[in-house]
């Protein structure tokens, strides 16, 4: 049973991370999209779309992270050019994409013959969890590591790679120097808006891909309006939690993703405990989190420092 | 500053024509209905008929009907249906959708717009709209209000309508427990015990499998949640880690039959037929024909015999049911276990709440020779039936 719980937490947690991910990007350049649950949206209709469509999920993928992008960019434009403010923005952000995703969805849904939109067999079995012979066979570590669906394994190579990009290249350290204090890395002579823009598209297109995987896995490959349904948020704590570090939000992610099917596994007859409580818990650990770094005061831990400020040049 | 006063002037003069002219066809409109009541006065119906080209019917959802399969879609199935039934137009059905049942200024809102637009019978399907609309009924007591889930209604314009969804959850748990090869059948409920409506429903469920296959349990899991897909997923899919080979639902999406379809394993299904989801599991689905209801009621404003009476109805008035079973999947001999329970339910021998019952806490609930009545079903079960494992 318990190594089904962890099965289950981590593909529960695989599109946390996704949203983790493109968070932290965001965030690492200053600037606090709380749109990731409409970037998730969008990705997750344009993933699932395509996918239906073409029957390819290597094109659904693909079409998951453009739509993903597509909502960063409408974040970028008024948040980096035009300057307003980002919490507001990033909230319109994740209201116009759960809408538009659902319209989508619906005009869809409408038109299709069975009155359901059910992905075609090819890329359903693609989207299966992988058996790879005599690995996936290993009894326990076989099957905690080799078999997961795709997506499991390309958020864990994506969190590594983001990892090695923020902390060991030049340019993701300026990104991270942007995050600390723009007007000094403007000095610097660091391309500030470039960067700021290429992190927020970025960003955004692996929130997309996290939104896809609610579509077509956790929605077993039928679409359902509303599918990302409130992960995004969890996923702007869980980016606290994470300390802002990609490779941490491996980690992150599969201890939220333990917390949301906890309930499942943990006997009612063993312990007494509310639903709701359960449902509070990843909040609650982040809380705790939180305090504890604002204990510790340690810089490396906390919110990149001018993240939420818009940078405005002339007003050096 | 003169032609400001002059426009001050001019504005206030066309206001107090508008006013006048709102009220002048207001009486006479309300002159208009207390003819016609004189007329209809055979009826206990306050309402007088109305013609069928000139009715408009208002439907408040709570989400977009076009979801798909869950309970939005089932209840404009029923408006749908309604519409073909009485052969209304289009422009004579108003919807209002996504009206969050939590949010009274939208509900009223939602609510006013269909009285502005015409409406004279209205109906609300979330149980969140309850005491919106009963404020609103007092408000226009010209318009009917019909207001789904809930216990609440008035003597004169505000009814309740809901079904008995259990008699189907007991007819679906039949084909589950006959089914099952691993004795072991899960079910994922939206709501815990403390809610009457799911936790009936699982008994039911649970009743229904008891009565073909004593030995199997019915594993629950709660999502504490009426619409997550994930919460819902992830609820199947620990139910199948346990073993459980007939996943049974009352949630709103169909992801516990997709997840039990990936395992290998079989469902049943709720709100609409399922088998259009996950054809490989869903042996059947428990499912609401909606559209009884709304013909019944819309024709009855029509007739102007409308009456604010509760409507409660079942399988005997097509209200409730399960979908066409999954011939390919259900064990042999279902259907006719399955139309032996229906004979007994359609000629009212068989109320499933029967006689003494006895709960997984060891308890008995009902007495010898009586069933429950309809007030303890709708808001008084809160035991599980003994064949249920709380999880």
């Amino acid at each position: 049973m318990i190594i089904k719980f962890l099965v289950a937490a981590v593909l529960a947690g695989a599109p946390l991370l996704f949203g983790t991910m493109g968070e932290i990007l965001n965030e690492r350049v200053g600037h606090l999209n709380l749109g990731v649950e409409g970037m998730m949206s969008l990705g997750a209709c344009g993933g699932f779309m395509i996918g239906y469509w073409t029957d390819n999920l290597f094109l659904a993928i693909i079409a998951a992270f453009l739509a993903g992008m597509m909502g960063a960019l409408i974040y970028a434009v008024l948040t980096v050019f035009l300057m307003a403010d980002q919490n507001v923005t990033g909230l319109t952000l994740t209201i116009f994409g759960i809408g538009l995703s659902n319209f989508i969805g619906e005009y869809m849904l409408d038109r299709s013959p069975q009155g359901t939109l059910k992905l075609p067999e090819h890329i359903s079995a693609q989207l299966s969890n992988i058996h790879v012979k005599g690995l996936s066979d290993i009894p326990v570590v076989g099957e905690l590591l080799f078999t997961y669906n795709i997506f499991v394994y390309l958020g864990v190579v994506l969190a590594v790679i983001l990892g090695y990009y923020l902390f060991k290249t030049k340019v993701g350290l300026n990104v991270c120097a942007i995050g600390e204090n723009p007007a000094a890395a403007d000095a610097a002579g660091i391309p500030i808006t470039q960067l700021k823009l290429f992190n927020i598209l970025l960003g955004g297109g692996i929130c997309g891909i996290g939104g896809a995987y609610s579509a077509m896995i956790i929605c077993g490959g039928v679409w359902i309006s509303n599918c990302v349904n409130g992960l995004g948020w969890i996923a702007v704590a869980l980016v606290i939690f994470a300390n802002w570090s990609p490779r941490k939000a491996i980690f992150g992610s599969l201890v939220f993703g333990g917390f949301s099917v906890l309930k499942y596994y943990i006997p009612k007859s063993l312990f007494q405990l509310p639903n709701a409580f359960y449902d509070a818990l990843p909040f609650l650990v982040t809380a705790l989190v939180l305090v504890m770094t604002s204990i510790r005061q340690s810089k490396d831990k906390a919110q990149p420092a001018s993240c939420g400020v818009n940078y405005f040049r002339e007003e050096r | 500053m003169k032609r400001k006063l002059l426009a001050v002037l001019m504005s206030a003069a066309l206001a107090v024509s508008m006013f006048t002219a709102c009220s002048s066809s207001n009486t006479g409109s309300a002159e208009k209905s207390t003819d016609a009541k004189a007329e209809s006065e055979g009826s206990d119906s306050a309402f007088a008929p109305i013609a069928k080209e000139e009715i408009k019917v208002g439907v408040i959802h709570i989400t977009d009907p076009s979801e798909g399969s869950g309970y939005t879609y089932t209840h404009d199935q029923g408006i749908v249906a309604m519409q073909e039934n009485l052969g209304l137009s289009d422009d004579q059905i108003v919807r209002k959708n996504n009206v969050n049942d939590t949010d009274a200024t939208a509900i009223e809102t939602a609510i006013t717009e269909c009285i502005e637009e015409g409406c004279q019978i209205i109906f609300g399907t979330s149980w969140g709209y309850m005491d919106t609309m009963e404020a609103l009924a007092e408000e226009y007591p010209e318009v009917i209000f019909c207001h789904g889930t809930g216990y609440k209604s008035n003597d004169t314009n505000f009814s309740n309508y809901f079904g008995r969804i259990y008699q189907a959850r007991y007819l679906s748990g039949i084909a589950a427990g006959l089914k099952t090869e691993s004795n072991k059948i899960g079910y994922v409920a939206a709501m815990g015990k403390e809610n009457s409506e799911v936790t009936g429903g699982a008994d039911a469920f649970a009743m229904g499998v008891y009565s073909v296959n004593p030995d199997a349990k019915v594993y629950i899991k709660v999502t504490n949640s009426w619409f997550s897909p994930n919460e819902e997923t992830n609820a199947a899919k620990a139910l199948i880690a346990k073993g459980c080979d007939v996943i049974g639902q009352h949630c709103d999406t169909p992801n516990p039959q997709l997840e039990a379809e990936k395992a290998g394993v079989w469902g049943v299904g709720y709100n609409s037929d399922m088998t259009k989801d996950a054809p490989k599991a869903t042996l059947t689905s428990t499912i609401w024909n909606w559209g009884v209801y709304y013909t019944d009621a819309v024709q009855k404003a029509i007739d102007g015999t409308w009456t604010p009476e509760v409507y409660y109805g079942g399988m005997q008035e097509g209200l409730v049911d399960i979908a066409p079973l999954n011939e390919e999947l259900v064990a042999e001999g279902t259907a006719e276990k399955i139309e032996e329970a229906r004979a007994k339910i359609m000629d009212g021998s068989f109320n499933v709440f029967d006689g003494v019952i006895e709960t997984n806490d060891g308890q008995t609930v009902g007495e010898e020779g009586k069933t429950l009545d309809d007030a303890t079903i709708k808001g008084g079960i809160n035991w599980y039936f003994k064949t249920i494992v709380e999880e």
